[in-house]
C-alpha cells in the first residue's frame, strides 16, 4: 500500500461531523420510550460505614414512586461484579480481588456508593423520594492516605482481608542491584501524582426496556464495550444472549471510565426493567459523576536513577504505591502500565520496579486516558531532568544520548505488559521526532535570544521538551463485516463503541482504499450488538489498530469476491481488474466496467442459482488479533510564561511530534492530539479532586473542579513521523492517549525553567500543580519561610 | 440535580411583587437572573418554598444618569451594563469590572441587582460598588429606603434587606474629575470567581496629591470592606510607585482577612492582594494624571 493512497492517508473531513456539530446526533438521553420510569440512586454521604438498616417507608409513600429497592430486594441477583482483567502472569505476584457490588449491603466503602434505587414516573419525583430514604449506619475511620493505609492498625476497607494491600508486583530487567553501587551518580527522589476525573462532556446513562411479551431486553448504554455488556447482562439475568440487544449510540466522550463494567447502575437498571416490565432510564448527573464514575491517577513513587558522568542511563529503580480506590475490577492494568511505560524511549539496561496497590475508601480506580502511563513518564522524565541539571548537560541532549537506536528494534523489555505479553517495542525511530520538535519550538533561538531578552524585560519564559512512548493496539481481537449494497453504498459493521474518535471516517478510509469507493458512500455502524456481536471494545488506543485491520481484512475478502464475479461478467481475469471511482474495470479498457452497486445486484440474483461453493452478495466478515501491542511514541515541547507575582501561567507555544506508524487520516490524529493535550493540561495544572481525611470530596462540581477552557488550551502545532508497525498489515499504531501522557512532565520541566531566576533550586515532583502550589513551592509554606514572598 | 418542589409566582408589576413578598417573604426567594439561585436549588442547597420571578418587571431594567448620579435598575442584565455608553463614559471603574464577571452567557442572564443582593464576597460588583460609595434602594409595601453599600453588606451572603424587601436599583456618583480607577483580578480561568480582586479609585487634589483613595477587595473576607488603613496611608501623599507598594503592603497586612480554600491559601491571597493592589494603584495614579485611559 502506498504511503497516502486515494483514501488512506488523506486529510478527509469526518463523515460524522455534520450530525455531531449540528446537534442531530442521537445520544442516550435523546431516546424516549412511552411509559418510561426514572431512577434516582441514593448514595452514601459517608466514605466508610457499617450499615445497620435502610428505611424506605417514607420514600415509598411519595407521589409518583413505583418502587424503592435495596440490596435485600435483589436477592440472588446481588453479587460482586466480574474481575475484568485477572492479574498478568508475573512471578510471585500477590493479588486480592474485591469488586464492586450492585447496591451496598453491609458496608459502604466510598462516599457516593449507592445503597438504594428509587423508581418514579419522573426524575424529579424520584429525587424528592430519594431524600426520604434513611440510612442508619455507624461511621468508620476512612482509609484515604496511601501510606497510612499500609500502617499497622489502619482501618481496613475490606475487613475480611488482612490489610489494605490489593496487590504487590515486582518486575525487573537486568540486575539493578549489581550496578547500584558502581554508578557515577545516583539520584533519588519522591514523586506524587494525584487524582482527577475524566469529566466527559456526556455523563453516563442507561435506558433499559424489557418487553415482557417479546421476552427481550433492549438496553442503550453509554459504554465503550457493548458486546461484553450484552453477554454479562444475559448471564446475570438468566436470559439467552439472543434475547438481549445492547446499543451504545453516539457517546460524548469515553476516556476509559466508560469501559468499566459493570457499574452498579448497569446491573440494577436492566433488572428493574425486567421486574416492572417497563422502560427504565437513569441519566447520571454532573454531581453524581464525581462519585459514581471511576477515576484515576493517585500514585506515590520513590525512584532512583543510576547514571554515568556523560549522562547515560545505567539503571532505574522505582518503588511505588498505587491508589486502587475501593475495588479493583480492572485488576492491575493501571499500575502495570505505569511500570512498563516508565522505561520510555530510553535504553535502560537495568530496571527494577515494584508496586503495592492499596485499597482506599475512595471511588474505584480504573483506566482513564493514559491509564497509568502518565505516572511512569513523569518519573522517568523528571529523573532525567534532575540528572541533566546535576551533570550540567542540556535536558534535550541527555534524552538524545539515551534513546534506543533505530537498529535495536524490535526491542524486548523483559517485563510483562497489560496484555499479558512481554513488552516488546515493535518499531521506533525517536531522534527524528525530537529534532522536528526542536525546529518547531525554535529551541536554539529560545535559549540564546528569546528567554534572555524576555528576562531582561522582567518576563519569565520557560521551555520544556519531553519524550514518551505509548503502548497501543492490544488484543485480543476485533472483527468487521463489510458489504457492498446493490445501491452502491458500502456498509461496515464492527463491535467496538464510538465516543468521538472518528471511526465512521477512519474505517471508511481503510475500506475505500481497497474497494476504490468514495468514503462518503461508506456507512459505518459501531456499538450495536445486533449489527455485530463479536469483539471487546474501544480502549487502550486500539480502535484503529485492531478494528481498523479487521476492516482491512474484510474489505480484501469482499474485493476478492467482487473481482471473481466481475472477471466472469467482464470476460477478464481478476488480476486484470482495477477498483476505482466506485467501478470495477478491466485495466486499459475504457468501456469494460461495472459499478460496485450493479456488481452487488448481480451477486444476489433473483433468478438462476448461486453456484456451489460460493455465497450470495458481496459481503465478508473478518477478524484481526495482534500478537502484542504496537508501541507509538512522540515528543511534546512547550514555551510558557509565568507571571512570578501571581503565579499565573500562559502557554506561548505547544508542539507535538507524534509517531503512530502509518496515519489513516492526519486530521483525525491531530484532533486526537489536540484533545489529548487539552486533557493533559487539565491534569497538569487545573484538575484535582480534593478530599478531606474523612473521604469527603470538597469540589464535586465543575465550578470547583477546574477543566481547562478554550482560553486555556492553545492550538497545538502538530507534526508526524511515520514508523510503520511491522505487526499489522496496515502498519498503524494507536494515537488515542498520546496527547495526554507527557503533559505533566512537560509542565514541570518548563515551569522550573521559567522560575529558575527566582527559584534556582526548585524541583517539581508533583502533579497536578496550581498557582497556589507554585507559590508554596517557590516561597515555602507557612512553617518553612513565613513572609519571604513580600520581600 | 433536580430542585426540591416549590411554588412559583410571576408578578406582572412591582406592586404585585411587593405584595407577594409582604405575604411570603419569609419562605420566598426572588428569582432574577437565577445564575446563583438555580444551581443552589439544583444541588438542593437552597430549598425555598416559593419563588417570586421578577423577570416580567421590565421597569427595573434601566441605566440612567440624573444630576451627576448613575442609576442602574436591579433587573438590568450584566451584558447591558458592560456595553452601555453611559457606563463607559461616567463609570469607567464599573466598565472595567464587568468583563470579569463570569462568562458571556452568564452575563447575558445575570442581573446587576441580583449580584448585589446575593452578597457573595467573591463577586466583583459588591466590591466595585463599595468603592464607588453606592446607595442601594430597597422597596417594600412599607415604603422605600436607601442603604449605603458598607451598611448593606452585613456578612457572608447576608445583607441588610428585610424578607419583604426588594432591591430595585443602585445609585452612585459618576466618577469625579482627576480620578483614576482600576479593577484587576486573578482567577484560575477566565470567568471563574477571583482568587483575589481589587477595585480602586484615586482622586487627586491640589498639588497633585492623593485626596481620596478608595480600595476594596474581592475574595478577601466575608464582606467587601474598604481598606481603610491603606486609604489613610495614601491620602495626602504624592502618588508614586513607592507609595503604591507601601500602601499595598498595608492593605494586605491590615485591611483584609482572606479565607483559605482549595484554590488558594489565605497566605497566597495576601500575597496576591499586595501585588494586585500595587498594580491597581499604579494604574489609577496614571489615569488620575490623565496619562492613560
Amino acid at each position: 500500500m502506498s504511503r497516502a493512497g486515494r483514501a488512506f492517508g488523506q486529510r478527509a473531513r469526518r463523515n460524522e461531523d455534520y450530525d455531531l456539530l449540528t446537534g442531530r446526533a442521537q445520544f442516550i438521553d435523546d431516546i424516549t420510550l412511552p411509559d418510561t420510569l426514572h431512577v434516582a440512586f441514593v448514595r452514601s454521604d459517608l466514605a466508610h460505614a457499617r450499615i445497620n438498616s435502610i428505611d424506605t417507608t417514607e420514600a415509598r409513600k411519595m407521589p409518583g414512586v413505583v418502587a424503592v429497592y435495596t440490596a435485600a430486594d435483589l436477592g440472588d441477583y446481588w453479587a460482586p461484579g466480574p474481575l475484568l482483567v485477572p492479574p498478568p502472569p508475573v512471578k510471585r505476584l500477590e493479588f486480592f480481588e474485591r469488586t464492586q457490588v450492585p447496591l451496598a449491603k453491609d458496608k459502604v466503602v466510598y462516599a457516593g456508593e449507592p445503597y438504594a434505587a428509587v423508581v418514579a414516573t419522573s426524575r424529579y419525583l424520584a429525587e424528592d423520594a430519594a431524600a426520604l430514604v434513611y440510612l442508619d449506619a455507624d461511621p468508620l475511620d476512612a482509609v484515604i492516605d496511601l501510606e497510612a493505609a499500609l500502617a499497622a492498625g489502619s482501618p481496613r476497607v475490606h475487613e475480611d482481608l488482612a490489610s489494605n494491600v490489593a496487590a504487590k508486583v515486582t518486575q525487573f530487567k537486568g540486575d539493578y542491584g549489581s550496578i547500584e553501587q558502581s554508578a557515577d551518580l545516583r539520584i533519588t527522589q519522591r514523586f506524587v501524582y494525584d487524582r482527577g476525573t475524566a469529566a466527559a462532556i456526556e455523563n453516563r446513562g442507561i435506558l433499559a426496556h424489557f418487553d415482557p411479551k417479546a421476552q427481550k431486553l433492549l438496553v442503550w448504554d453509554t459504554t465503550q464495550a457493548p458486546i461484553p455488556i450484552r453477554g454479562g447482562l444475559a448471564r446475570m439475568l438468566g436470559l439467552a444472549v439472543s434475547q438481549v440487544h445492547v446499543i451504545a449510540p453516539n457517546i460524548g466522550g469515553g476516556f476509559g471510565p466508560k469501559i468499566m463494567m459493570f457499574y452498579p447502575e448497569e446491573v440494577v437498571v436492566p433488572w428493574i426493567s425486567k421486574q416492572l416490565g417497563r422502560p427504565v432510564k437513569w441519566i447520571e448527573d454532573r454531581h453524581e459523576n464525581f462519585y459514581a464514575t471511576t477515576q484515576e491517577r493517585g500514585q506515590i513513587h520513590d525512584a532512583e536513577l543510576a547514571i554515568s558522568k556523560d549522562g547515560r542511563i545505567v539503571g532505574v529503580k522505582d518503588v511505588f504505591l498505587h491508589d486502587n480506590g475501593a475495588h479493583n475490577p480492572y485488576g492491575l492494568t493501571v499500575p502495570i502500565n505505569s511500570q512498563c511505560t516508565l522505561i520510555g524511549p530510553y535504553d535502560i539496561p537495568h530496571y527494577h520496579s515494584e508496586f503495592t496497590a492499596v485499597f482506599t475508601n475512595r471511588v474505584t480506580v480504573t483506566p482513564y486516558r493514559g491509564a497509568g502511563r502518565q505516572h511512569g513518564v513523569f518519573v522517568m522524565e523528571r529523573l532525567l531532568d534532575i540528572a541533566a541539571k546535576k551533570l550540567k548537560i542540556d535536558p534535550v541532549e541527555i534524552r538524545r544520548r539515551n534513546y534506543i537506536p533505530p537498529e535495536d528494534f524490535p526491542k524486548a523489555q523483559e517485563v510483562i505488559y497489560q496484555d499479558f505479553a512481554e513488552l516488546v517495542y515493535d518499531s521506533g525511530n525517536y531522534l527524528p521526532a525530537l529534532e522536528k520538535a526542536l525546529v518547531h519550538i525554535d529551541y536554539e533561538r529560545f535559549r540564546k535570544e528569546q528567554q534572555p531578552q524576555a528576562l531582561a524585560e522582567g518576563r519569565h519564559l520557560g521551555i520544556g521538551v519531553v519524550s514518551y512512548i505509548e503502548g497501543t493496539g492490544i488484543g485480543p481481537y476485533e472483527g468487521a463485516r463489510v458489504c457492498i449494497e446493490p445501491g452502491g453504498k458500502i456498509s461496515i459493521a464492527t463491535g467496538i463503541g464510538t465516543q468521538g474518535q472518528g471511526h465512521y471516517t477512519a474505517f471508511a478510509q481503510v475500506v475505500a482504499e481497497i474497494l476504490g469507493a468514495d468514503i462518503k458512500d461508506i456507512h459505518v455502524v459501531t456499538g450495536d450488538t445486533r449489527e455485530f456481536h463479536w469483539g471487546s471494545g474501544t480502549f487502550a488506543s486500539r480502535g484503529a489498530v485492531v478494528a481498523g485491520n479487521a476492516c482491512h481484512a474484510a474489505a480484501l475478502k469482499v474485493r476478492e469476491k467482487a473481482a471473481t464475479l466481475a472477471a466472469t461478467l467482464l470476460e477478464s481475469s481478476p488480476d486484470q481488474l482495477e477498483f476505482c471511482d466506485g467501478v470495477v474495470r478491466v485495466a486499459g479498457s475504457a468501456d469494460k466496467k461495472i459499478s460496485l452497486g450493479d456488481l452487488a445486484a448481480q451477486a444476489n440474483p433473483l433468478r438462476g442459482a448461486v453456484k456451489p461453493g460460493t455465497e450470495p452478495g458481496l459481503e465478508a466478515t473478518a477478524y484481526f488479533g495482534p500478537d502484542r501491542g504496537a508501541t507509538a511514541s512522540g515528543v511534546h515541547a512547550i514555551v510558557l510564561e509565568v507571571d512570578v507575582e501571581t503565579m499565573m501561567v500562559a502557554i506561548k507555544r505547544y508542539v507535538v511530534v507524534h509517531d503512530c506508524g502509518r496515519v489513516i487520516n492526519p486530521l483525525i490524529v491531530e484532533g486526537q492530539i489536540q484533545g489529548g493535550v487539552a486533557q493533559g493540561i487539565g491534569n497538569a495544572f487545573y484538575e484535582q479532586l480534593h478530599v478531606d481525611e474523612n473521604g469527603q470530596l470538597l469540589n464535586a462540581s465543575l465550578m470547583d473542579f477546574l477543566l481547562p477552557t478554550a482560553c486555556d488550551v492553545p492550538t497545538v502545532i502538530s507534526d508526524h513521523v511515520e514508523t510503520p508497525s511491522p505487526l499489522t498489515p496496515l502498519g498503524v499504531k494507536g494515537a488515542g492517549e498520546a496527547g495526554t501522557i507527557p503533559v505533566g512532565a512537560l509542565y514541570a520541566q518548563a515551569l522550573e525553567d521559567a522560575l529558575r531566576p527566582i527559584a534556582p533550586d526548585l524541583t517539581i515532583c508533583e502533579i497536578p500543580l496550581s498557582p497556589n502550589r507554585l507559590f508554596e513551592l517557590v516561597y515555602g509554606d507557612e512553617k518553612t519561610s513565613p513572609g519571604r514572598e513580600n520581600a | 440535580m433536580k430542585p426540591a418542589p416549590f411554588k412559583y409566582f410571576r408578578p406582572e408589576s412591582l406592586d404585585e411583587a411587593l405584595a407577594l413578598l409582604a405575604k411570603h417573604g419569609d419562605e420566598a426567594k426572588v428569582l432574577a437572573g437565577g445564575q446563583s439561585l438555580i444551581p443552589a436549588m439544583n444541588f438542593r442547597l437552597a430549598q425555598p418554598a416559593i419563588l417570586i420571578d421578577i423577570n416580567r418587571l421590565s421597569a427595573l431594567s434601566f441605566i440612567e444618569e440624573k444630576r451627576g448620579q448613575m442609576h442602574i435598575g436591579a433587573l438590568t442584565r450584566h451584558s447591558m451594563v458592560e456595553r452601555h455608553p453611559l457606563v463607559a463614559q461616567k463609570a469607567p471603574l464599573l466598565a472595567e469590572t464587568m468583563p470579569n464577571i463570569a462568562h458571556v452567557q452568564i452575563r447575558n442572564r445575570g442581573t446587576f441587582g441580583g449580584s448585589i443582593a446575593h452578597a457573595d464576597p467573591a463577586a466583583e460588583l459588591p466590591a466595585a460598588m463599595t468603592v464607588r460609595g453606592a446607595r442601594i434602594c430597597l422597596r417594600s409595601t412599607r415604603g422605600e429606603r436607601w442603604v449605603d453599600a458598607p451598611q448593606f453588606f452585613v456578612g457572608l451572603l447576608t445583607t441588610a434587606m428585610e424578607p419583604d424587601e426588594l432591591l430595585t436599583e443602585v445609585a452612585f456618583d459618576e466618577l469625579p474629575k482627576k480620578t483614576g480607577w482600576c479593577f484587576v483580578e486573578v482567577a484560575r480561568r477566565h470567568g471563574d470567581y477571583a482568587l483575589l480582586g481589587v477595585a480602586a479609585t484615586v482622586r487627586l487634589g491640589m498639588m497633585g496629591k492623593v485626596k481620596d483613595a478608595r480600595i476594596c477587595f474581592v475574595s478577601a473576607g466575608e464582606t467587601p470592606a474598604l481598606a481603610t488603613n491603606a486609604q489613610d496611608a495614601l491620602n495626602g501623599q504624592a502618588p508614586s510607585a513607592e507609595l503604591a507598594k507601601a500602601a499595598a503592603q498595608i492593605a494586605a497586612a491590615q485591611d483584609i482577612d482572606p479565607p483559605s480554600d482549595i484554590h488558594a491559601s489565605a497566605r497566597f491571597r495576601r500575597h496576591l492582594a499586595t501585588k494586585l493592589t500595587e498594580r491597581a494603584l499604579n494604574t489609577a495614579f496614571a489615569r488620575a494624571r490623565g496619562e492613560t485611559r
